[in-house]
């Protein structure tokens, strides 16, 4: 019998079992009312990054381990897919819809509005942790187009202005 | 549950109705606007007035101008006008005008609130099928949908069809799959209902099959599924009940893009509203026949709209497509025969059985039968959704329909498809909207997106956008659509910074030829349409950008 690896919290470098993560007995949880079914993997990798904010490497051990799936198997899983982070987020989200109808009116000058207001490019997250940029493919909130999410909510009509504003109070609260 | 029973649900759901009745929209678009709290609002103004008992504040789905939205109906079964009233960009201060109206029982003449004409061809030239109760129930309420003659359909076929029959009725309806390719649903549906499954698996039933609901909505620019999966859930289910019965599968799975939270919350809220009244689940209607629908979630891969992708997703696998043959049909989910329709054609599955195969197959043209909805989005006056019967000329949709070009520009082309499309340009908006009028023109027709653009958009970029979102999406299983879409991605670069000469753009057509026939699946073969259709209609925009015409 093999012993499920242990976990590590992010931000310590020792090896420390966390077992007494409340996180964890959730995660088994859902893991248990999948009947660890292998093929429910990709709904247990959300349920984990939901809880855990990404899918750390010591994370995706623990899922491969009790899924009995290879390891190598879980790791391309989560890679191929868009939404699965393997780093840490910043506090603050801010992800612009980039889909055909916020394109066509204006989601590019959006995007440069948020690079200078932050300081950084899709994909990365501040220096401080405060905020994380990405795009996404389409919200299909077409209809309030060019649209923005700010930590979950969709934001529609939105200017360079509008955006760089709400950046601040984010960025204030360093 | 017997048919007496659900009768008994949707008269006493007819019954609570009240005289006047406020609907506010609590589809994605409008919520995103704060429409909770405008309909929290209309409650309590409506309790305050002491109006409880002759009025009603509903959430329905979606109500079709999503641009002007919060959007808030009142109906007044007491006046004889027909027509309610439509007030659009509702805010929670409203509340209390739009309640003060009823009471008076005059025309809102507040300066604020502000009217939809609801005379607009944008709403008076839609003909509803799969949106005839979008707007109109409660998406959140198993009971609003049975008083609407839902899962009357289900019982029908369940008590007084057989297979073949079903199969049969759906065949000659005309009904093509509203994912984009239009292959006749009829005849996948017989395909699967005559697949054998493997022979030999012990634990497996002789005959298992599977039926898969494609929500893998992944075009930008379409919302339609979005919208029917927020508005009306159960309409989904029951048709794809009725596909299950009709294939002999008693197990169904919905993939749907994690991006629609919204849609994934209300679908699971239905799905155990059906098992609870036993319209899922064992025994359905106290009949032999089972069916369970489990719902599974993408995680952002737009190849996972493809239906061999689809299928390795649900396994729980990366999304990467197989060679067809052998076709799902014959070999899918697990090896066992598999059919997977789009959302909007199981949507139009209810209705058919409901009125017959020959009331639909009289709307449309002649090869494409029924209705179609469109998200019509971009640089135009209207947004939203609309269902228009095949056949209606792309120019009613944008200039009737949508009211022209925003901002007084001038409409230029309308891109259809996504990036498997292309785009339409001014000069062919007569063209009737169906399948085979858009595919003679370099376009498809697509999940349904429908954008509008105006002189302002410069073509090049469009093909450039589309590249980059190919490239970004390709899997990299096959090297045409891996490589391909990376070279395809950087001529156009080249060009659109002016640096390309005319050999480059002999290349780009050479290779996108090579990119779509030779590419394992229809991400790749359809990535270079985008880039054929503005060339063959915009070839003067690429000409202008070479690096020889810079010079003089």
């Amino acid at each position: 019998m093999v012993t499920p690896p242990p976990i590590r919290t992010a931000n310590s470098t020792s090896l420390q079992h966390m077992s007494n993560d409340s996180r964890l007995k959730v995660l088994d949880a859902t893991m248990k009312r999948h009947q660890y079914q292998q093929d429910a993997l990709i709904e247990i990798l959300h349920k984990a990054q939901e809880l855990f904010g990404y899918l750390g490497n010591d994370l995706l051990l623990y899922i491969a381990y009790h899924l009995k799936l290879p390891p190598s198997h879980v790791y391309g899983v989560a890679t191929f897919y868009h939404l699965f982070s393997l780093t840490p987020k910043g506090i603050h989200r801010c992800v612009v819809c980039i889909g055909t109808a916020c394109y066509v009116k204006g989601a590019a000058a959006l995007l440069s509005a948020v690079e200078q207001c932050a300081q950084i490019h899709p994909g990365e997250t501040t220096a401080d942790d405060q905020l994380s940029f990405s795009t996404a493919r389409c919200l299909g909130a077409c209809g309030i187009a060019p649209a923005v999410v700010f930590d979950g909510n969709v934001c529609g009509h939105q200017t360079p202005e509008l955006v760089c504003d709400r950046l601040q109070t984010f960025l204030a609260q360093r | 549950m017997d048919f007496p029973e659900l009768l008994a649900i949707a008269n006493q759901e007819r019954q609570s109705q009240k005289a006047i009745r406020i609907r506010c929209c609590v589809a994605a678009g409008c919520l995103s606007s704060n429409s909770l709290v405008v309909k929290e609002r209309l409650e309590i103004a409506v309790t305050e007035a002491g109006l409880v008992d002759c009025v009603k504040v509903s959430g329905v789905g979606c109500m079709r101008l999503c641009c002007q939205g919060p959007l808030v109906q009142v109906d007044d079964s007491t006046q004889s006008e027909g027509v309610g009233i439509l007030y659009k960009a509702v805010t929670p201060d409203h509340a209390p005008a739009i309640v003060s109206t009823l009471q008076s029982l005059a025309a809102p003449e507040s300066p604020y609130l502000q009217q939809a004409d609801l005379r607009h061809p944008f709403f008076t030239q839609q003909q509803a099928i799969v949106l005839e109760n979008s707007g109109i129930i409660d998406p959140e309420r198993i009971e609003s949908y049975i008083a609407a003659e839902g899962y009357h359909a289900l019982h029908h076929v369940l008590r007084e069809m057989s297979s073949n029959q079903v199969i049969n009725e759906i065949m000659r309806s005309g009904l093509r799959g509203r994912g984009g390719a239009g292959y006749p649903t009829g005849l996948k549906w017989a395909t699967v209902a005559k697949a054998m499954s493997p022979q030999g698996e012990a634990l497996r039933t002789a005959n298992h099959k599977f039926v898969v609901c494609n929500a893998d909505e992944g075009d930008p620019g379409a919302f339609m599924d979005r919208s029917i999966l927020e508005s009306d859930p159960h309409r989904v289910l029951e048709g794809m009940a009725i596909a299950a019965y009709a294939i002999g599968a008693s197990q169904g799975y919905i993939y749907i893009r994690a991006e629609y939270p919204l849609a994934i919350q209300r679908l699971q809220i239905a799905i155990h509203q059906a098992q609870k009244l036993g319209l899922l689940g064992s025994r359905v209607f106290d009949s032999p026949f089972d069916f369970r629908i489990d719902l599974r979630m993408g995680a952002g891969a737009y190849v996972c709209g493809e239906e061999t992708a689809l299928m390795a997703s649900i396994e729980g696998k990366r999304g990467i497509p197989s060679p067809r043959p052998p076709y799902p049909a014959e070999r899918g989910l697990w090896g066992f025969p598999t059919l997977i329709n789009n959302v909007e054609t199981f949507a139009n599955v209810p209705p058919i059985i409901r009125k017959g195969a020959d009331w639909y197959a009289s709307i449309g043209t002649e090869k494409s039968k029924g209705t179609k909805v469109f998200a019509l989005a971009g640089k135009i006056r209207n947004t939203g959704l609309i269902e228009v019967p095949m056949g209606t000329t792309i120019r009613q949709i944008v200039e009737e329909m949508g009211g022209g070009v925003s901002a007084g520009g001038v409409a230029k082309a309308v891109q259809t498809g996504g990036p498997s499309g292309g785009c339409i340009p001014a000069s062919a908006f007569d063209t009737p909207v169906d399948y085979e009028s858009l595919t003679q023109l370099g376009s498809i027709m697509g999940s349904g997106g429908m954008i509008v653009m105006d002189q302002s958009t410069r073509m090049v970029d469009v093909a450039h956008y589309f590249m980059e979102f190919c490239r970004d999406e390709s899997c990299g299983k096959c090297i045409p659509c891996r490589v391909g879409t990376v070279q395809l991605y950087q001529l156009l670069s080249k060009i659109r910074e002016g640096k390309a000469t005319p050999a480059d753009l002999d290349l780009l057509e050479e290779l996108c030829d090579m990119v779509k026939y030779t590419s394992l699946c229809g991400l790749g073969q359809s990535a270079p349409n985008p880039v054929l259709s503005t060339l063959r209609y915009f070839r003067n925009e690429y000409e202008a950008l070479m690096m020889n015409s810079n010079e003089s």
